[in-house]
């Protein structure tokens, strides 16, 4: 993939929909492409937040260790992002990341996100927006998840 | 001492002189295993003067199932509108009156009243793509609208079904499913709240489908049935996505005992929801989603 072809790619991105051409030509400069195997681990629990993933294709399954199983508590693929914790200083990864398909997508470094923000303030208010959507669509789906809506609720003598 | 004498009265879908409120014994010739909990029964229905129940019902309206001596209940048909030969009912074990339905062996009798309600949109969407977004149990209604979409493919547009189940054992009509993805024009996506490392699909509530949908929101129809809770949620999300509230339609459910508008039971707002729903259009019963009922 060429540099107009990847700037291309990433503007693409349902993340970055809507983002200016400036904006994505410094996010084009801050990634790189990367690849991962069915059933690699991208991350595990507790490792630190190193990287900000928009993924291109695949399926990664967000995992976490009980003893004696794994409890499988989100799925996210294609047009979505993994990873936004990377974008918070000292703070290590919740969950483990296993990807249930070959997963293509584009990464870039945390602290160098964090640092171009910083720089920029007006281009990481746009970008972090953006992550708070996700942030915010996450936190929404996580309380509907919990509220067990499909459980056995018996009632009215039926 | 003055008496009042009622007239029963008649639903649109029951023939004339029909009491909606006798049941009519059918015969249990099926009984078939869905999930751990759930289970299909199939029914041979009597003949009243030359139609069955079966033959009347129109997709997304329910019949009461009387277990005699044990209880009534009202149970969504969940079978193919176009097989009057065969009344089919998709129940999940709950409580007495289910459990009793659900263990019962082929030759019993089963009371059946109805069909009652409402039903979904079919000809309304004609010419639009439809999205079927159903919950748990709530497939069973939609099945029918799937079974008719498909049974008059061009008469609609793009087929899209999103079902949310609790675990992946709790999945109802697995085959289907993924026999209706297969299928030109269709998707079909499934997901399940809880996934263990087995499970190799989606993970998370069903409205987080939504970002896969591909249909143009302004010529789509919606037909919603889950937990209420769920409806709610997906109901948002569609319009923020730009549904009008017109094409989005949801099945309700309340504890409904007569069917037929009289005894009041199973009141929302304004509504009988037996006899004005299940079906409604978000723009009617919305305002009567977000009341707390005690």
């Amino acid at each position: 993939m060429n540099s107009n072809q990847f700037q291309g790619t990433l503007a693409d991105h349902a993340f970055l929909a809507g983002l200016a051409e400036s904006d994505i030509k410094i996010l084009t400069a801050l990634s790189f492409e990367v690849r991962f195997q069915e059933e690699q681990i991208i991350f595990r629990e507790g490792d630190p937040s190193s990287f900000f993933y928009l993924i291109l294709s695949g399926r990664i399954a967000l995992e976490v260790l009980a003893p004696g199983h794994v409890l499988r508590i989100q799925t996210v693929g294609e047009g979505e992002e993994l990873g936004w914790s990377s974008l918070l200083a000292s703070v290590n990864k919740q969950f483990q990341a296993r990807c249930l398909e070959p997963v293509t997508a584009f990464a870039f470094d945390g602290a160098q996100i964090v640092a171009r923000c910083e720089d920029d303030p007006a281009f990481g208010f746009r970008l972090l927006r953006r992550v708070l959507a996700t942030v915010a669509d996450r936190l929404r789906a996580t309380r509907l998840q919990l509220l067990d809506v499909y459980a056995k609720r018996g009632g009215g003598g039926q | 001492m003055t008496t009042f004498q009622t007239t029963p009265a008649t639903s649109p879908s029951e023939p004339p002189g029909a009491n909606p409120m006798t049941p009519l014994p059918a015969r249990l010739i099926g009984v078939e295993k869905e999930t751990h909990d759930t289970y299909t029964l199939t029914l041979e229905p009597a003949a009243v003067e030359g139609s069955t129940i079966a033959s009347r019902f129109r997709p997304g309206q329910f019949s009461m199932l009387y277990d005699f001596g044990v209880g009534e209940l009202p149970i969504s048909i969940s079978g193919d509108p176009e097989r009057p030969e065969q009344l089919v009912y998709t129940i999940r074990s709950v409580g007495p009156v289910t459990t009793s339905l659900v263990t019962r062996s082929p030759g019993d009798s089963i009371g059946v009243r109805g069909p009652f309600g409402t039903p979904w949109p079919m000809t309304e969407a004609r010419g639009k793509s439809v999205l079927i977004v159903a919950g748990g149990i709530g497939l069973a209604p939609l099945r029918p609208a799937i079974y008719h979409i498909l049974r008059h493919r061009g008469d609609y547009n793009r087929l899209v079904i999103l079902y949310g189940a609790r675990s992946p054992r709790d999945i109802l009509f697995k085959k289907e499913l993924s026999a209706w993805g297969l299928l030109p024009d269709t998707q079909s996506l499934v997901t399940v709240d809880y996934g263990g490392v087995s499970w190799r699909g989606h993970v998370g509530v069903v409205t987080t489908l939504f970002k896969s949908i591909r249909a143009q929101p302004s010529e789509t129809y919606a037909l919603l049935c889950g937990p209420e809770v769920m409806m709610r949620f997906a109901l948002r999300e569609l319009q923020i996505r730009g549904l009008p509230k017109n094409q989005i339609f949801l099945s309700m459910e309340r504890n409904m005992k007569c069917a037929a508008g009289f005894c009041g039971h199973c009141q929302l707002g304004p509504f009988f929801v037996c006899k004005d729903g299940p079906v409604f259009s978000s723009a009617a019963i919305e305002p009567w989603m977000d009341l707390y009922e005690a």
